[in-house]
């Protein structure tokens, strides 16, 4: 301390220019860090107290905790030199583009011809402390101006919109970015178009590029203000935060899945056989009740199979004709006037085409979520990560505000007792997960027992199984009973079209889905929170269950897409599901449920959504539509594949007569004989994809061991600056030493 | 180049359009908001600068427990006195965005968090920073000991050379670990 306040007097002695110029830099310096010095004095004593009474240093290094301070560049004890230097080194002052760098240049450049003629007058040799101050001040400031010149010569060197992208991603006040602005682009500045000659053509090119970016500009903001539901879902984030939001961003998720399947189905199936219906119906009574089941009415509209028919739309020149023998091509092919249209084959080609789509989109955004979560890199916990990101800037309520602080103070207060009890929590881990896998009958009071003592975050993940486990064991059941038993003998049932029976039973399917939905919304929610309120007089309104609600969605697409082979009409019906849900959630939340108490994850908990929509539910159900297509036998008196042994043969007839009636196109065949029914080229195929993910597997564990070197090497350089700081430290006493007075 | 209370200049416009993440419908909203904040006679002074008080009279920026912290990062006021202009509103605005980049968001959020604006945290900037987040009642807060071992296990994860400091390189490292940082770090009018 004694020596600071030697330093403090030197400084203060010479000559004032000196003075005033080192006081605006020094000033902020010198004042923070005396104030900091008795603050980090006394964390020093608190730690050197506590830590001899500490027993939970197993995962410190092996150094003891007053070496660790020792080493520690946190020492308080710096001289003024040595602060000086530590303040402007490079990682402090963060890079070429760092805000604190060119602001500083504001003030700076103004004093740098005082500080230059100072130097001048400055000649004494002895004040070594003085030199190694000017001269880190001066090449401090040539340092600042070489970044600002930095700054605007890479500007200068890049095309027009690669400049306003870098400017914008610079973090520099916004003053200063016009200065910069003003600076670098002024060769192509408005005012000197009309002070230079410039030739016409780039004068012409500039306008355009100038307009063009103020249109593309006005469609970026159209777009953004076009996403469905942007504003109700910013209100229920600013009050329940990002967990809850991740349910309603999968709901329109699903929302916009289902458009697509309603498009393309619209387009290639129901409008060219809505317009061109086939016999007209024994029914046209409409009951209330024909809603509800789904037969009557509608079992005899564009909503189910059975409507479907095989004729080839004709042109209107034989549509007479063709009206009265239904089942026959009337016109031949040789005079077509339009080209024919093809329900069976459309409907054999826009379903699967659609499930291939909507594959390659669910792979897509699941590999891309999970490249987020997971990671290359050693995560030996959480806790910095947790305490950097957990915050949520866009809850603004008073009380989410403390609600969230509440989460958080429970969070990290569990996370640092669990760092000790780290060991026996993986056993117990383990041991749970073993033991529900073998005794599945007893998993509900196995769990149930366990739940009293596990982490919140195995309790969610064990509640998704067991929820999973029943939704799936669900739609198994009744997979089989379609497909392995309906298809296979309709008789039984005394069926004529099994297919629109099997659309039915998905169609009431969901619609109970629906109904059971409401009716816990409004019963769980809604009368609980009155209940609770009269009744118990208890004020705790309801959680929202996030889990819950995302594996009814999962349920419901599943039974969408099983659906849809049989019921071209279903994804309507899942839309209007999902907008009417989305209405109704929302209210419920905002009246009646608090936000959860338990920790939530918000993208590691939507990968895992992603990966169960994908896994077993379009998986469960793109297998269960191949087999139906595949094998099983069509009803002989409906539909448009009515009178083949399978749904799939109906694609290689149409096949061979492409390549009888077009022989140029007779390769598309070929190809699709040789390369889809080959089993080779499956094998093939699946040997590539297998060495390729081996491949990536190796790149990964390689980056792993190069990162981990890197480290190392990082830590060497600390340790080199932290012994070049103490030298540093230990020239300047010895300078002060030797001459104590100037 | 002064920005009265009247109405943005379409050039103007442009210009903020370019240099920052807002779109022109964000814009125009927060100098209406801007606008709301001032009193009758500073409506038509160019350049007028509101005091850190009034900011904070924004619902969004209320209860954030950085409330102070944001208002002195984005000032551009020589008192360090936390007051805004309505460039450095708009500074806010956008680093708090939908599209601005994780550097830009990671960058702020480290000058933030340096409550000492010393260029790092050490271990009074975490204490504080901790404590900002589990709030002001007693039952929430941390005990000494347990702020000891957080701190240390901090320090642990984050600090790669090992010198006591999480730095701007240290903290976007640790960032670029969480995917859940961009989405969290914004504040919409």
């Amino acid at each position: 301390m004694a020596q600071i306040v030697s330093f403090s007097s030197d400084i203060s002695q010479m000559d004032s220019d000196y003075e005033n110029i080192l006081e605006d830099e020094l000033g902020q310096d010198s004042a923070t860090s005396t104030q900091r010095c008795p603050e980090a004095l006394q964390m020093e004593v608190l730690r050197q107290c506590t830590d001899t009474r500490s027993t939970t240093r197993s995962h410190m290094r092996d150094e003891t905790v007053d070496s660790l301070q020792r080493n520690s560049l946190q020492r308080n004890c710096w001289s003024a030199a040595t602060l000086k230097v530590l303040s402007s080194m490079p990682s402090r002052t963060a890079g070429p583009n760092s805000a604190a760098v060119i602001s500083r240049h504001d003030r700076n450049s103004s004093q740098l011809h005082r500080r230059r003629n100072s130097l001048k007058v400055y000649t004494q040799p002895s004040r070594i402390i003085q030199d190694i101050l000017v001269n880190s001040d001066v090449e401090e400031i040539s340092a600042e101006e070489n970044k600002f010149e930095q700054l605007l010569s890479n500007l200068r060197g890049l095309s027009v919109s690669d400049r306003i992208r870098k400017l914008r991603a610079t973090a520099l006040s916004l003053k200063d970015k016009m200065e910069v602005r003003r600076l670098a682009f002024s060769d192509v500045a408005e005012s000197s178009l009309i002070s230079r000659n410039i030739p016409c053509y780039s004068r012409m090119k500039v306008y355009i590029s100038r307009t063009w970016r103020s249109c593309w500009f006005s469609c970026l903001s159209v777009r953004a203000s076009l996403q469905l539901w942007h504003s109700p879902m910013k209100k229920l984030s600013g009050r329940f935060g990002t967990g809850v939001l991740s349910y309603f961003l999968f709901l329109r998720t699903l929302l916009l899945f289902n458009l697509l399947l309603f498009v393309t189905n619209g387009l290639f199936l129901v409008f060219p056989q809505a317009v061109n219906p086939p016999s007209p119906t024994p029914y046209d009574t409409f009951t209330g009740l024909d809603l509800l089941t789904g037969t009557g009415y509608l079992s005899q509209s564009l909503m189910f199979y059975g409507y479907y028919t095989k004729t080839f739309i004709p042109d209107p020149a034989c549509g007479a004709a063709n009206h009265e023998s239904p089942g026959l091509p009337a016109c031949d092919l040789e005079q077509p006037q339009i080209a024919p249209y093809s329900i069976t084959t459309a409907y054999f080609l826009t379903i699967p085409i659609t499930f291939f789509i909507i594959c390659i989109i669910l792979v897509y955004s699941m590999s891309k979520s999970f490249g987020q979560s997971f990671q290359v890199l050693k995560s030996n916990g959480n806790l910095a990560v947790k305490v950097f990101c957990c915050w949520d800037f866009k809850v603004s309520k008073k009380m989410s505000v403390r609600l969230q602080s509440e989460k958080i103070s429970t969070q990290l207060k569990n996370a640092i007792k669990q760092k000790s009890f780290e060991d026996i929590e993986l056993l117990l881990l383990s041991a749970v997960v073993s033991g529900v896998n073998l005794l599945l009958p007893g998993l509900f009071n196995l769990c149930a027992w366990i739940e009293m003592h596990d982490s919140p975050s195995v309790r969610v993940y064990v509640s998704i199984f067991r929820n999973l486990l029943l939704k799936v064991s669900i739609v198994s059941v009744l997979c089989f009973r379609w497909l392995g038993r309906i298809a296979v003998e309709p008789e039984n049932l005394h069926l004529q079209c099994w297919e629109s029976f099997v659309g039915q039973e998905l169609y009431r399917l969901l619609l109970m889905d629906f109904i059971f939905t409401v009716l816990y919304t409004f019963l769980g929610e809604f009368l609980w929170r009155l209940f609770s309120k009269h009744v118990l007089k208890k004020n705790r309104k309801p959680v929202f269950d996030i889990a819950r609600n995302v594996l009814e969605l999962i349920y419901g697409q599943t039974l969408t897409w099983l659906g849809v082979l049989f019921a071209p009409l279903l994804p309507t019906v899942q839309i209007i599901k999902l907008f009417v849900l989305f209405y109704m959630k929302k209210t419920s939340l905002l009246l009646n449920c608090q936000s959860s108490r338990k920790p939530w994850r918000a993208s590691q908990m939507t990968t895992l959504f992603i990966s169960l929509l994908c896994f077993p539910s379009f998986l469960g159900a793109a297998v269960s539509v191949t087999y139906a297509i595949w094998t099983t036998k069509p009803s002989s008196e409906c539909g448009p594949f009515r009178n083949l042994t399978t749904m799939y043969q109906s694609g290689q007839l149409w096949a061979r007569e492409l390549e009888s009636s077009h022989p140029i196109l007779s390769w598309i065949s070929w190809a699709y004989n040789s390369l889809l029914e080959n089993p080779l080229v499956l094998f093939l195929a699946t040997g590539v994809l297998l060495m390729v993910i081996y491949f990536q597997a190796q790149v990964v564990d390689g980056q792993k061991r190069i990162i981990s070197r890197l480290e190392k090497q990082i830590e060497n350089e600390g340790k080199d600056k932290k012994f070049l700081i103490t030298k540093l430290q230990g020239l300047s006493e010895q300078s002060s030493l030797v001459s104590p007075h100037r | 180049m002064g920005t009265t209370a009247s109405q943005l200049g379409k050039d103007l416009l442009s210009e903020y359009q370019e240099l920052t993440f807002l779109t022109k419908q964000e814009i125009l909203l927060a100098h209406k908001r801007f606008t709301e904040l001032l009193t009758k006679d500073e409506k038509d002074r160019p350049n007028i600068r509101i005091s850190m008080g009034r900011i904070l009279a924004l619902p969004e920026l209320k209860s954030n427990p950085f409330r102070k912290r944001i208002c002195h990062v984005f000032s551009t006021s020589e008192h360090k006195d936390g007051s805004l202009t309505f460039e450095d509103f708009l500074d806010l605005l956008s680093a708090f965005s939908d599209s601005a980049t994780l550097e830009i968001k990671s960058h702020y959020a480290f000058r933030i968090f340096d409550f000492d604006d010393d260029g790092t945290l050490d271990c009074g900037d975490l204490e504080k920073l901790v404590n900002c987040l589990t709030g002001e009642t007693d039952d929430t807060r941390l005990t000494t000991e347990e702020m000891r071992q957080l701190i240390g296990n901090i320090l642990e994860e984050s600090d790669i050379d090992k010198d006591g400091t999480v730095n701007l390189s240290e903290f976007q490292h640790v960032i670029s670990r969480s995917p859940d940082f961009v989405s969290s770090f914004k504040i919409v009018l």
